[in-house]
């Protein structure tokens, strides 16, 4: 990467997202009561994590086994709510120790 | 007075600093061990504040990704920030300029919008400025943390920590969707959908920022039919 693009990049990235934060805030007073734009952007967060998630954790630490036994603890500590925090350590918990065996 | 209410943002932003830095502290690890230099992955933290919005946007930099699409898939993420920035706009004090609204405008976040929707008095310009400052820090520290920490492990915590930030996905997306058939329906669509992208070549068209675009766009549209939410109402 080279710093020309990296600068690029995250001054599109500050860029836009500032935008989007400061365009209703200077300009609209009303709020947008479309129940179908409400519900869309409700959704927005589950369906664009879950597909930058999946499948792409399978190939994420070099071998697919540590990488499936990563999942299934994240997925299991997350469905006992368990945070953020605790959910990406003990996923990267298994990961090391599956990869530890050899496996 | 102005003090005062500076004073009391902070406070009520330390716990969001608090709650940031673990999670921006496996963001700086995660993307300095993807090959991002430390300093990039501070200025995004600096300058972006958001979660999902600037782990998206640094995994298509990370992939090579063009400026279209990285500001596409920007839009995408962050838009929800559109209607959370016009709710709050509706219960800022009437005398804050145009000048403070544009500055605070660049604060917001999931976290310091709840908090501040919390509030009961009209919010200040100095409260926001205090509640908006907290959490910076956390954030861009952390990033610094994670970021300069990583240089100094083995691959084999290396290899495991790569795993953190779908972690961390995953721990936002699957509590909801035990509690709610809409956010589980969500979910296991747009799984379908990015593994049909992603195995079979007929979908290859679509690169990977595209094909989440598309994923999220057609998958929000189709739950968002099926579950229309509860309109809310703007908190007076």
């Amino acid at each position: 990467m080279s710093n020309r693009y990296i600068l690029t990049s995250i001054l599109v990235m500050a860029v836009v997202t500032y935008l989007i934060r400061v365009l209703p805030m200077a300009i609209f007073r009303k709020k947008i009561q479309n129940r179908f734009i409400q519900s869309f952007l409700s959704y927005v967060p589950y369906s664009v994590l879950a597909a930058m998630t999946f499948p792409a954790i399978f190939s994420a630490t070099g071998t697919t086994l540590s990488a499936c036994a990563g999942t299934v603890a994240a997925v299991g500590l997350a469905y006992f709510d368990q945070g953020l925090l605790k959910v990406a350590v003990g996923a990267s918990a298994v990961v090391f120790l599956v990869q530890l065996l050899g496996l | 007075m102005e003090s005062e209410n500076f004073r009391q943002g902070l406070k009520h932003g330390l716990p969001i600093c608090l709650g940031y830095f673990p999670v921006s502290f496996a963001y700086g690890m995660s993307v300095v061990l993807s090959g991002m230099p430390a300093w990039a992955a501070v200025l995004i933290s600096l300058t972006n504040l958001t979660s999902a919005g600037q782990f998206a946007g640094s995994s298509l930099m990370l992939a090579g990704g063009g400026y279209l699409e990285i500001a596409l898939t920007t839009v995408i993420i962050n838009i929800r920030y559109f209607l959370m920035s016009l709710a709050l706009s509706q219960k800022v004090d009437e005398k804050m300029t145009g000048v403070q609204r544009l500055l605070v405008s660049f604060g917001i976040t999931d976290e310091i919008f709840a908090v501040s929707m919390q509030n009961e008095r009209k919010l200040t310009a100095s409260y926001l400025a205090g509640l908006i400052l907290t959490p910076m820090i956390g954030w861009t520290g952390g990033t610094l943390a994670g970021g300069i920490l990583t240089s100094f492990l083995p691959t084999i915590v290396t290899n495991a920590l790569s795993i953190a930030l779908y972690g961390m996905f995953i721990a936002v997306i699957i509590p909801p969707s035990r509690k709610k058939k809409s956010v589980l329906f969500t979910v296991l669509f747009a799984v379908l959908l990015s593994c049909c992208f992603h195995y079979f070549p007929v979908f290859s068209v679509l690169s990977g920022g595209w094909g989440i675009i598309v994923i999220t766009l057609v998958v929000s549209a189709v739950a968002a039919v099926l579950f229309p939410i509860e309109v809310e109402e703007v908190h007076e």
